[in-house]
């Protein structure tokens, strides 16, 4: 994308450009259905009292994500699996994507929980690749997302809304 | 043979000086032939030997001496060397001959048995095979002699022409004789076993016999000539029984026609053919043979008869029938299976038609219960004439819609299967003590008949009566008379009331309700004969209660009783205009009491009213009543008041749909009923009957269920009361004292509380009879003007009543265990202006709503430790009984003991008894909503939790 290329920018007609960029990094991440409606609400709840709200949700989210993925990756690696482990887990995790709005790994969560009640191993072990992959996906497209934000207000350009 | 020859040789050669040796060459000749026939032969040998041995000895003593002695010697043995060699070179040439003659005659005996075979096969002789074998053994024999002889005697010339010592050739000959017999043995031993083999060969012929393969021949007129295997497989007929037959003349029955018919066919076509025939005789039963038919043609090419041969199909064909019908039924199975999936298919379109129908009907309905309520509030303005008239309108529709909705739901609800009945113990007054059932469909139905009641009546008495039947087939009267004698004179109070209701409600689409809700009440006054009556009744598992809904209505043309559980039916279309309806009311009903394992029954006449009935089976709840219940304990006062609070709960207004309403307009019903309530304590003091001073628990109890604050304190005092029962009758006397200190308090809370628990306290005062009918008028009356003015007066009340309210934010709760919805959830409604308390699981919720009072609950339903729905469940039962037994029951280790419960209670002013309490679902359909409400809440948000939803759910429960 084209957050490879900020640094090469000049702070002359920065500001306008980095918010172009933020733009349509953002129209990306929605086009690509990395992020959902969703990310909005969590966008509209952040002002001047809470500056850092959507930063804030999205670091819990990563920590409790990275959690619960490595509890879903140990109760897998069990002789016999706790299904109902996995499903609290998977739960918890499709929860909080959703309410993120990072409906890709939601999604994932859905498939997965599918094959948690299947009993499948096989799938479960699948699902979490995936999920693991999305999760990772979005984490670096939100981390992005994240400096190209901190990188406009360094510049001294305000957020696009 | 060879090898003793070679032996032999060596040996010769040291005695090579030695002189002729006939004696040992010939003993020696004879031992390699034959030994053992030639053991005569060598002890004549030996006989003559023994001079020769003299002979040699003096030989080679004269041969050490002359020249000419040791070259007849040499020639000696050279001869020797020579006749020994040609010896075994006869003998070679003998065995090659014996063993080509053997291989011969075996060959000749295969072509004897392939020839044999042909024989039979072939049409051109007509001749046992026997004797066409008997034929080529004598040729054979024949030829074997023969070549035999030729072998000799080139053998004979041979010895002829070199040698002819006497001696040599007696024993040549002799040997030669032997060798002759020999043969001839061997010869012999190979006809044996040629003949054996021929025997064997003829007996191989049964197994064709067993596999009825039969071959026939029949000549030109279909006489059986020859007939190698009997024809019939068990059944044997001799050869004479069938040769010289016709099939006809042999068999009789179905198929023997067909045969014959078959064989003429071919004999004059000249062609062959096969065909299948069954023949059903009585020879050997039901058979079926494939019969191939060929011509046989004489040398002139005429046809002479025929070849033919049946073989027994009947298994096959009794298969491949049965192959046949398989096939059949597969196919028919198969195009069954097509139609069952179309079926299926099209069952699961309408089956989410209809899911598609309930979940839009339910989306719809939280929408438009926020326009009715924003609607109610409106009437609380000032409007003028005009605009009233309009809100009525769009308050009448936006009702009727609402009703079409729910019902909608319900009946999809029914239909689908979802509806699940829930068991919760309750009292239909003092019929019989505790039952249970599923109190909000029990309400439900009931509302639904006694409106039905009411709506088409227009003079006259709508009423209940309620009592135990035995079984749902016995009538009432036979049960227990008194009681009917009870209902019967409170029935007739009723009437009255019911006019009365009639004139000032009319038409007044919520406030119909309010009436009904007395009527169950009104058997109050039999509840002692009653009592009694139960007392002696035994302990059953399983009671019938028999509910009649009465009316002297416009009642129902006998055409129309057959339609009238019907869907969307009403009368006629005439009724509908005039009365309005969905026509879904009574099929839903109907539904509801058979999924309850009961009966809706009506019977009505025209323009005199009718009586819907419905039977229903109840389980009495047991054992754990006695213990635990007040009413056993303590006495009668505490009874009825439990009664009523639970009738109470019983016939609560869904604060979904209505809360807001009367949350506004409570004030000024109070006010209006204050004075009947201090009157009414007054006549007890005055009265002083036990009886009656025990309904003064009562009144505390009802507003106290409710959840209002002050009566949060009473409840518990009762519930101590009921705890210990000794002081009961001390405690009493308190709360009279505290009443009219009370009762302005009350007052107020009543204005929180539901319109209709001020009319419960009057129904309770008209169980006393000498002032029922003055009093009656009176709150009609005054309720009626309390209806009309309250939407007059609305302004200066609502803000009264508003004032505490505004001091103190709402309370909300929220319970959700995943962090991140916590903060989004926390952050939105920041945003909306409210902090909430929030909590990870349903047993700190318990505990939360132990220690704290909340407007308002979010609540997630997927959570560990409990779940949302278990949580509501014991919140509700909280407030339906006052304790928190269902809490501890579920293990929730409470941390604070109840009694310090009411104390949480002050400072805020609550906006009922009900926490509203909303489910944060997941997937909307698969955490059912159905499930949601089943568990006593409100109202549900789909997650993800957006700012506009948790908007829309705060201002329709906290409505300010």
């Amino acid at each position: 994308m084209s957050a490879v290329k900020l640094e090469s920018e000049t702070m002359a007609d920065g500001v306008s450009q980095l918010q172009k960029q933020l733009v349509d990094y953002t129209a990306s991440l929605f086009d690509e259905a990395f992020l959902d409606e969703q990310f909005n609400q969590l966008q509209q709840l952040q002002d001047e009292n809470n500056p850092d709200f959507v930063v804030e949700v999205v670091s819990l989210f990563f920590k409790d994500s990275e959690r619960l993925v490595d509890e879903l990756t140990k109760a897998l690696d069990q002789q016999t699996v706790d299904f109902k482990l996995v499903d609290k887990n998977v739960h918890q995790l499709k929860g909080s994507s959703s309410s993120i709005g990072v409906q890709r790994v939601q999604r994932a969560c859905i498939a997965f929980r599918d094959c948690s009640e299947e009993q499948n191993v096989e799938g479960c072990l699948k699902s979490l690749q995936h999920v693991k992959h999305e999760y990772s996906l979005v984490k670096n497209k939100l981390e992005t997302l994240f400096k190209l934000q901190r990188q406009l207000l360094a510049a001294g350009g305000p957020l696009p809304r | 043979m060879e090898s003793d020859n070679i032996e032999d040789m060596d040996m010769e050669v040291l005695p090579s000086m030695w002189p002729e040796d006939i004696g040992a060459d010939a003993g020696k000749q004879f031992n390699i032939d034959k030994p053992g026939q030639d053991q005569d032969m060598l002890e004549e040998v030996t006989f003559i030997e023994e001079p020769t041995i003299v002979d040699f000895k003096r030989l080679l003593e004269l041969t050490n001496y002359t020249d000419k002695g040791s070259s007849q010697l040499a020639f000696l043995v050279k001869h020797w060397e020579y006749k020994q060699a040609n010896a075994v070179r006869l003998l070679r040439e003998e065995l090659d001959i014996l063993s080509k003659q053997r291989q011969e005659v075996e060959l000749k005996k295969l072509e004897i048995l392939e020839e044999h075979r042909f024989e039979e096969e072939s049409y051109g002789g007509d001749k046992r095979p026997i004797s066409i074998l008997d034929e080529v053994y004598d040729i054979w024999l024949d030829i074997a002699p023969k070549k035999h002889d030729v072998v000799v005697q080139s053998k004979k010339v041979e010895i002829e022409a070199e040698y002819d010592t006497v001696v040599y050739w007696k024993q040549r000959a002799m040997h030669l004789e032997k060798l002759l017999e020999a043969s001839a043995e061997r010869e012999q031993i190979l006809v044996d076993k040629l003949q054996e083999s021929i025997q064997s060969l003829e007996r191989q012929s049964s197994p064709v016999e067993e596999l009825s393969q039969i071959l026939k021949r029949a000549d030109n007129f279909l006489h059986f000539v020859l007939q190698n295997a009997p024809v019939v497989l068990a059944i044997s007929l001799q050869e004479e029984d069938i040769i010289g037959r016709t099939d006809v003349e042999i068999f009789t029955g179905a198929g023997v026609k067909e045969s014959q018919d078959f064989k003429k066919e071919v004999l004059e076509k000249g062609l062959p053919a096969k065909r299948e025939i069954t023949f059903e005789t009585p020879l050997f039963g039901s058979k079926t043979f494939l019969i191939y038919v060929e011509p046989v043609f004489s040398k002139a090419g005429e046809t002479i008869g025929i070849n033919y041969m049946g073989m027994d199909v009947t298994d096959q064909v009794r298969k491949r029938e049965k192959m046949a019908k398989l096939r059949e039924e597969i196919a028919v199975q198969k195009a069954k299976e097509t139609e069952l999936n179309k079926t299926i298919h099209i069952t699961e379109e309408t089956m989410r038609a209809k899911q598609m129908l309930a979940t839009m009907s339910h989306e719809i309905r939280s929408p438009l219960s926020g326009v009715v309520s924003m609607a109610e509030i409106l009437t609380t303005t000032k409007l003028d004439r005009e605009q009233r008239q309009l809100l009525d309108v769009m308050l009448s529709s936006g009702d009727l819609v609402l009703q079409l909705i729910n019902d909608i739901l319900d009946l999809s609800k029914v239909e689908s299967g979802v509806m699940k009945l829930e068991a919760t113990k309750f009292r239909p007054r003092e019929v019989v003590k505790h039952v249970i059932g599923d109190v909000l469909r029990i309400r439900q139905i009931l509302t639904n008949l006694i409106s039905n009641a009411i709506k088409f009546t227009h003079e006259g008495k709508v009423g209940i009566r309620l009592y135990v039947v035995s079984d749902p087939s016995l009538e009432e009267g036979e049960r227990c008379p008194q009681k009917l004698n009870a209902d019967q004179s409170t029935v007739s109070e009723n009437g009255l009331k019911e006019d009365a209701d009639q004139e000032g409600f009319h038409g007044e689409g919520p406030y119909q309700n309010h009436s009904l809700n007395d009527e169950p009440r009104t058997p109050a006054k039999s509840e002692v004969s009653m009592d009694a009556d139960q007392e002696e009744e035994p302990q059953t598992t399983t009671v019938w209660l028999r509910c009649d809904v009465y009316d002297t209505g416009i009642g129902i043309p006998e055409n129309a009783l057959p339609s009238l559980f019907k869907r969307y039916m009403q009368v006629s279309a005439d009724h509908a205009r005039k009365y309005g309806g969905t026509g879904l009311g009574l099929a839903i009903c109907k539904q509801l009491v058979e999924l309850m394992g009961g009966q809706l029954t009506v019977s009505s006449q025209e323009h005199c009213g009718s009586t819907f009935t419905f039977v229903l089976p109840y389980k009495v709840s047991t054992s754990s009543d006695h213990s635990d219940d007040p009413d056993e304990v303590v006495d009668m006062a505490n009874h009825d008041a439990a009664t009523d609070e639970v009738t109470e709960s019983f016939f609560q207004f869904q604060p979904r749909t209505l809360g807001s309403l009367f949350s506004s307009n409570g004030s000024s019903r109070t006010q209006k009923l204050l004075p009947h309530k201090i009157g009414f304590s007054g006549s007890h003091k005055l009265n002083g009957f036990s009886q009656n001073s025990y309904s003064f628990p009562q009144n505390d109890i009802i507003p106290e269920e409710m959840a209002s604050v002050e009566n949060g304190c009473s409840a518990i005092d009762v519930a101590e009361t009921l705890s210990e029962p000794e002081s009961s009758a001390s405690r009493i006397p308190n709360h009279n004292c505290e009443t009219p200190a009370h009762a302005d308090k009350r007052g107020q809370d009543d204005t929180n509380n539901k319109f209709q628990d001020s009319r419960n306290t009057d129904s309770s005062y008209h169980a006393e009879p000498s002032r029922e009918v003055s009093v009656a008028a009176k709150i009609r009356e005054a309720q009626g003007t309390c209806k009309r003015q309250e939407k007059s007066d609305a302004d200066s009340e609502s803000t009264s009543s508003k004032i505490p309210k505004s001091t103190s934010k709402p309370k909300i709760l929220l319970v959700e265990d995943n962090k991140i919805n916590v903060m989004v959830t926390q952050n939105m409604m920041k945003r909306l202006g409210h902090s909430i308390d929030v909590v990870n699981n349903g047993i700190e919720a318990v505990r939360a709503v132990q220690h704290c009072s909340y407007n308002l609950i979010l609540m997630d339903v997927h959570m560990p430790v409990m779940d949302g729905l278990q949580t509501t469940r014991i919140i509700r039962s909280f407030e339906e009984t006052g304790n928190w037994d269902a809490a501890e029951k579920a293990g929730v280790e409470l941390t604070v003991p109840s009694q310090d419960a009411s104390q949480n209670g002050h400072g805020y002013a609550p906006s009922g008894n009900r926490i509203p309490i909303i489910a944060m679902t997941a997937n909307a359909f698969s955490e059912s909503a159905d499930e949601c409400f089943a568990s006593g809440m409100d109202s549900f948000v789909p997650k993800p939790i957006t700012f506009q939803k948790i908007k829309e759910r705060l201002e329709q429960y906290l409505p300010d």
